[in-house]
């Protein structure tokens, strides 16, 4: 039968699959020939791997032995980011353009064993850092909803291959909203799980307390179905948690959840069309029964401003290894320190700079209490804020991003205006719990339908009520 | 306000070689970023606890190690500068 890409989700791949409509190999090669076509224009793609067929020939294997898992021959594209043994893995950045994973992920394995087709390596922002995949060493990815535009980051490539039919679904990376806010930017699902749900083990660090790995799909079923085979302890990552970790509170709404809304947090720098998008998908969840309460979240504003303390403070010292002795690129010197010196001045981006000197000064002796220690201590403030939040309601509701995705070259002069991308995602990170970003609509700029977001929080470990909700707002 | 000396010395010990021009043009940013930043200053009091995560370490004992050289081709293989299976660096004393 002919593949609709178009249409096709996770779980209706599986069902073709096992009913023989198609083959993997037929689906991959579905996927292959619309990356060649449209890959060259968008820049979705740092790379594909040369090894899909053979990847795919197992899945059909496994199909036909009648022992496949829903996952087996999906075509998954992984962030530049996650390590998969034997290819490159460069963060978009010079510094590892030559550097091959000498081992898997946690994820990439888990995947391995379900009989996942990986297609290839997506683009980023360099080490993770940015909001619109324009801080790549690579090029820019364009939005597939509008060429003009920037598909969000810093997992925009990961966001645009799914966008653009490239792939039926990808893993990205979030450590302030850089799965939810492509997400939103790209019309697709996003979630950032609670923080140790998905190991960490074989990705590239960024801010080791904020990162996990999430899943970018066409719908909250596929998302669901992806979270519930990565996540789990792992013997590489000791922050990694399991589902009975932190205990499930009895529900606070008598038949369906309470959402809370911090309305007093999103009175000002919004975009007309995401608020009036946003009322509209409040008077939707009301209909659908949902209760809805105006809460407050005394500390939320200071959330943006911790993370931009915390994040480059951990950028700092988790880049650090970079340094051309053990791997990736080597810049030849006079003597050791000037190796150092080169190697980086040549192999990081003016972005990943700015947050190492950020970093650095953050953590410099007389600056470590007023501006790390300080940063700490508003988290904690933070997470008793949720606390308080999680006795009334039980989940929270904001748009995922202020704006709409925004154009090329937009922003790029003014770090703290990009940075304001991520005003409303980031707090997940710090706070730890999960979050959602779910398509709520579009938005006509210029003549063109621009997807918009809306983003559900919930406690630790309850990403089964943002699953949940987010079903039934999507009419799945 | 960030002077393009504390720039350098913050370059230096973040071992990045910066240019001239940069050093200006990241005095500016970074007094931006900072100039957002400093509101943290005004959040709560002094006394609140840090947050504390529930973290142990997981490393295995120092023993029963993997075979030698079972991850040695892949891990050399990566190396800027080698002689045989040696790591290569310039003299540190």
């Amino acid at each position: 039968m002919k593949i609709d890409l178009n249409t096709l989700t996770i779980q209706k791949a599986h069902e073709h699959l096992v009913k023989k409509d198609f083959s993997a190999v037929e689906l991959a090669e579905a996927y292959l020939s619309e990356i060649s076509k449209k890959n060259k224009d968008m820049n979705a793609y740092l790379e594909v791997y040369d090894d899909v067929k053979m990847q795919a020939e197992e899945a059909d294997k496994k199909i036909a032995s009648g022992k496949p898992t829903v996952l087996t021959g999906i075509p998954i594209a992984l962030k530049d980011n996650i390590l998969r043994k034997g290819n490159i893995a460069s963060c978009a950045s010079k510094i590892l353009a030559n550097y091959h994973a000498t081992y898997d992920s946690t994820a990439v394995a888990k995947l391995k064993e379900q009989g996942v087709v990986f297609l290839g390596r997506t683009n980023m922002d360099e080490f993770a850092m940015g909001s619109s995949t324009q801080n790549s060493a690579y090029g820019v990815t364009k939005n597939p909803h509008d060429t003009s535009r920037v598909p969000g980051g810093s997992s925009g490539g990961a966001a645009a291959s799914v966008a653009m039919n490239g792939a039926l679904a990808s893993l990205g990376t979030d450590t302030g909203g850089s799965v939810r806010q492509p997400a939103s930017f790209c019309g697709l699902v996003g979630l950032k799980p609670t923080y140790g749900s998905i190991s960490r083990h074989g990705i590239i660090a960024m801010g080791s307390s904020l990162d996990q790995i999430g899943p970018l799909t066409k719908t909250v079923t596929d998302n669901e179905i992806l979270w519930k085979i990565l996540q789990g302890k792992d013997r590489y990552d000791g922050t990694a948690i399991d589902e009975n970790t932190y205990p499930k509170l009895p529900l606070k709404g008598k038949k369906k959840p309470i959402i809370g809304i911090p309305y007093s947090f999103m009175d000002q720098g919004i975009d007309k069309e995401v608020m009036k998008n946003f009322e509209e998908s409040v008077k939707k969840l009301k209909s659908l029964g949902y209760e809805i309460e105006d809460i407050s979240l005394p500390n939320i504003g200071y959330s943006l401003a911790v993370y931009y303390v915390l994040m480059p403070a951990e950028v700092s010292s988790n880049l650090a290894r970079f340094d051309g002795v053990k791997y990736g690129l080597h810049a030849e010197g006079k003597n050791l320190i000037e190796d150092y010196l080169k190697t980086r001045a040549q192999g990081f981006g003016p972005e990943t700079r700015r947050r190492v000197i950020l970093g650095t000064y953050v953590l410099s002796a007389g600056y470590a209490d007023a501006y790390y220690n300080k940063a700490n201590q508003v988290k904690a403030l933070l997470q008793s804020d949720f606390e308080k939040a999680y006795k009334k309601v039980d989940l929270v509701l904001t748009p995922t991003t202020p704006t709409p995705a925004f154009k090329i070259g937009e922003k790029t002069d003014d770090p703290v205006q990009m940075y304001l991308a991520d005003i409303f995602t980031v707090t997940a990170n710090i706070v730890g719990g999960p979050a959602l970003s779910v398509p709520s609509g579009t938005s006509l700029v210029e003549g063109k339908k621009l997807p918009l977001g809306i983003q559900f929080t919930a406690p630790n470990g309850r990403e089964d009520l943002l699953f949940s909700v987010g079903k039934e707002f999507l009419g799945e | 306000m960030i002077s393009t000396q504390d720039i350098e010395k913050l370059a230096e010990l973040a071992r990045i070689e910066l240019k001239e021009e940069e050093k200006v043009k990241l005095a500016k940013e970074i007094d931006g970023i900072l100039g957002y930043i400093d509101q943290i200053k005004t959040a709560g009091s002094k006394d609140i606890a840090r947050a504390k995560e529930p973290v142990r370490n997981i490393f295995r004992e120092d023993k029963n190690p993997h075979e030698s050289g079972t991850h040695t081709d892949a891990l050399v293989a990566e190396f800027p500068r080698k002689e045989g299976n040696y790591l290569k660096v310039k003299k540190i004393l």
